[in-house]
């Protein structure tokens, strides 16, 4: 009788959220007008050419690929919540997993719009798939990426079927039409002990199969730098530098999301401290480990100080992108690893901060991976005008990089609004494990 | 009425005997010229037949009086000048060899090049540039082209092909077909691309004008621009722009195949191996592999002084 009431308890706070309401409407319609905004901005470059941006010959490639390797770095996490830690049976995060996956989605599904606003001619995007290359790592790009996006959104769907049941069933406040759809979509589910089997063994799968397809995309993205021979990009240690980091950039913004969503959707009995206190040690764990590859990236070359590494590592130890360098090192990576080691700040309110530190770090870092190596090729930057050897982006461009932050907020809005943020039918199946057990 | 009759039959005989008469020499006639006018047909065969390559490729022979002039419509001017500019020259790699002990920075060919490629003053296809390898070592000025590669990283990471390497060794850019993506530019070690962050310089004088891929004109917003090597140039048997322009015999130009170079100032012809050979040429960066088809000639010797002005500048590149 208890474990009735226990899940209908269960049912009925992760349901709570499913609902318009004031702040909802409010945050959209201020997302949506930024959003036109930094649309507006992106005109403007349609418009007069790239030229409105700070880019030129020798930095052409600027905050726009950054962002991009921001973008491809924080749809990692998905794969690492929710495929490798429930493969490893860590039951602590198979609350967080449908956060993960809706931020793995909605960055994995804009990351494609950021690349092509970075194009001087997107009316030709078709071209890549009309005379695509495939000795270009950029054809690889788009392949693993679409992948991973089609993916990403089935390991969303599948563990998702029996909480939309119980959506078109216990919504009773909702439109016809908006039950129509969570029964469409639910397959017919209704709980049978087959249906549950090919769930479990669905998700297995693509538990499985999400792995190499995510270490692709980042290792990909890596290779879009590592396979030209500039000082900076040379490295044969991108692949999983670039995928640890990505390890790093999504926990953090995990962990943002984690906070926002306990508080504003109440769900404190589900997002407990002791989740907090887990990932924060996850945060940890991957931060250790993308320092390691920071030492090496950074001492190896600084040691040897070949003539076009040792420009690069003086710019960024000393020279005009040191402070960004350090404040990005120390604030993004060695802090956070500090503070989340001892327990007391692995609370939530620390962990909020330190995470957005540590987020914005890791967009801070890819910034200074693109631009210092792009600012010192092997021949002198000489007979152009100043704009084109020191990079400065410009408002426009700011705007125009702001905009994919924006559509991944609504993305990851509107998924959090329509469909349970945890697991309702996992929950319960968990307490009731529990209750069995005890028993 | 029957006499009528009789008269008719008679004269029915003779008209019979008389037609066929006709007839008979009509197609004798006939018969001969028919015979006369294949031969002669046959005999034309050869002469005035020619073989015509239709748009679909096709090879046919037809007889010279059917041709009749078309207009040549700007979409088949410009299939024919890409599938031009795309095969290249057959039997040819071309080769450039850059005299370091000659340039004085007079920068003919960079403004030579910027006029027949339509580009803006900061936009260089061919760049004069101060160099200084060491604190003890002289600077020097140093023209670099596009290095025209036999393993071009930028070839290579093109997503679309718009970029490719001709059976000549030429590396040209088809802004026809480039999406903007500047990856080549991330690519080149030599600094060699360009990009139309705006408008082109003549856009609107240009508008209209058949795209030509050897020349890279009309330049278009948003495609990348490049050293062609005067491709249009060497299809017509002439040197290069810049190698033309210039007043201090920097520049050879020449086919690697016959082993020949000619000086552009001088119009004087080497043999490519050995001018290399004799005055210890290089080519630029080696160790990447990228195999340059721009060989230089070392600084050894020059005939100028170094200006006082640029010191500075070509300092700046020394090893920290």
């Amino acid at each position: 009788m208890s474990e009735r009431i226990n899940s209908e308890k269960i049912t009925a706070d992760l349901l709570r959220p499913i609902r318009l309401n004031k702040g909802f409407m409010v945050w959209m319609g201020v997302l949506s007008i930024s959003l036109l905004v930094c649309l507006f901005a992106y005109f403007l470059q349609l418009r007069d050419g790239m030229i409105v941006t700070g880019l030129g010959d020798y930095v052409s490639w600027g905050m726009y690929i950054s962002n991009f390797v921001f973008f491809v770095a924080s749809s990692l996490i998905g794969m690492l919540i929710s495929g490798v830690l429930s493969l490893l049976k860590q039951k602590w995060a198979a609350p967080l997993a449908r956060i993960a996956e809706i931020i793995a989605l909605a960055f994995a599904a804009v990351a494609g719009l950021v690349i092509v606003m970075d194009m001087g001619r997107p009316d030709r995007l078709l071209n890549v798939f009309i005379h695509g290359r495939i000795q270009s790592p950029i054809l690889w790009d788009v392949t693993v990426i679409t992948s991973y996006m089609i993916v990403s959104a089935l390991f969303l769907y599948i563990p998702l079927i029996p909480d939309l049941k119980i959506c078109a069933q216990k919504l009773t406040n909702i439109p016809p039409f908006a039950r129509k759809i969570y029964e469409f979509l639910s397959l017919n589910w209704s709980d049978t002990p087959v249906q549950r089997e090919l769930i479990r063994k669905s998700t297995r799968t693509i538990a499985i199969l999400i792995i190499p397809i995510a270490l692709a995309i980042h290792t990909v993205t890596s290779w879009l730098f590592a396979n030209t021979s500039r000082a900076g990009w040379d490295s044969t240690i991108f692949g999983p530098y670039f995928v640890a980091g990505a390890f790093v950039a999504g926990t953090a913004a995990v962990i943002i999301a984690m906070f926002i969503f306990r508080k504003v959707y109440h769900l404190e009995e589900y997002i407990t401290e002791f989740h907090f206190d887990k990932i924060g040690q996850l945060l940890v764990l991957v931060s250790l480990l993308y320092l390691y590859f920071n030492v090496n990236e950074y001492m190896v070359p600084a040691y040897k100080m070949k003539r076009a590494d040792a420009f690069h590592i003086h710019e960024l130890f000393v020279g005009s992108h040191a402070l960004l360098f350090w404040i990005t090192q120390l604030g993004g990576l060695i802090i956070p690893i500090i503070l989340l080691i001892l327990k007391p700040f692995r609370k939530p309110i620390p962990m909020l901060v330190i995470s957005t530190m540590v987020l914005i770090g890791s967009w801070l870092k890819r910034y200074i991976i693109v631009i210092p190596t792009m600012e010192h090729p092997y021949l002198p930057v000489q007979n152009v005008p100043l704009k084109f050897s020191v990079y400065t982006p410009t408002l426009i461009e700011i705007l125009v990089t702001i905009a994919p932050m924006i559509m991944v907020l609504l993305i990851i809005t509107v998924l959090a609004k329509v469909i349970p943020i945890i697991p309702i039918h996992e929950t319960i199946e968990h307490q009731q494990e529990i209750a069995s057990k005890k028993k | 009425m029957i006499e009528n009759n009789q008269k008719s039959n008679k004269n029915t005989r003779r008209e019979f005997l008389q037609n066929l008469g006709i007839v008979g020499v009509g197609s004798l006639l006939a018969g001969s010229a028919f015979f006369a006018a294949r031969k002669y047909d046959s005999k034309k065969t050869a002469a005035d037949r020619v073989k015509v390559l239709t748009a679909e490729n096709k090879l046919v022979e037809i007889e010279k009086s059917a041709i009749t002039e078309v207009e040549k419509t700007p979409a088949t001017q410009l299939t024919y000048l890409q599938k031009q500019g795309r095969d290249g020259i057959a039997g040819s790699r071309f080769v450039m060899v850059i005299d370091l002990s000659k340039c004085q920075n007079a920068r003919k060919c960079m403004s030579a090049c910027q006029n027949a490629h339509h580009l803006r003053p900061e936009q260089h296809h061919i760049n004069v540039l101060k160099m200084q390898e060491t604190e003890t070592t002289q600077p020097y000025y140093m023209p670099k082209p596009c290095q025209h590669c036999d393993n071009p990283p930028c070839v290579a990471v093109c997503p679309v092909d718009a970029t490719f390497k001709r059976q000549d060794g030429i590396v040209l850019i088809d802004n026809e077909r480039c999406i903007g993506c500047r990856f080549c530019i991330a690519a080149c070690p030599y600094s060699a691309r360009v990009f139309n962050w705006q408008e082109p310089l003549n856009a609107q004088a240009d508008e209209g004008l058949v795209y030509n891929v050897e020349l890279n004109v009309p330049q278009k917003k948003g495609t990348i621009s490049k050293c062609l090597f005067s491709a249009d140039r060497v299809r017509e048997g002439k040197l290069p722009y810049c190698v033309s322009a210039c007043p201090n015999g920097v520049y050879y130009f020449g086919d690697e195949n016959e082993d020949v170079v000619t000086n552009g100032t001088t119009k004087e012809s080497f043999r490519f191996k050995k001018l290399i050979a004799d005055n210890a040429g290089y080519t630029l960066m080696p160790e990447l592999g990228t195999k340059p088809r721009v060989y230089y000639l070392p600084p050894k010797g020059k005939s100028y002084p170094f200006q006082e002005k640029d010191r500075e500048e070509a300092a700046e590149h020394l090893p920290i």
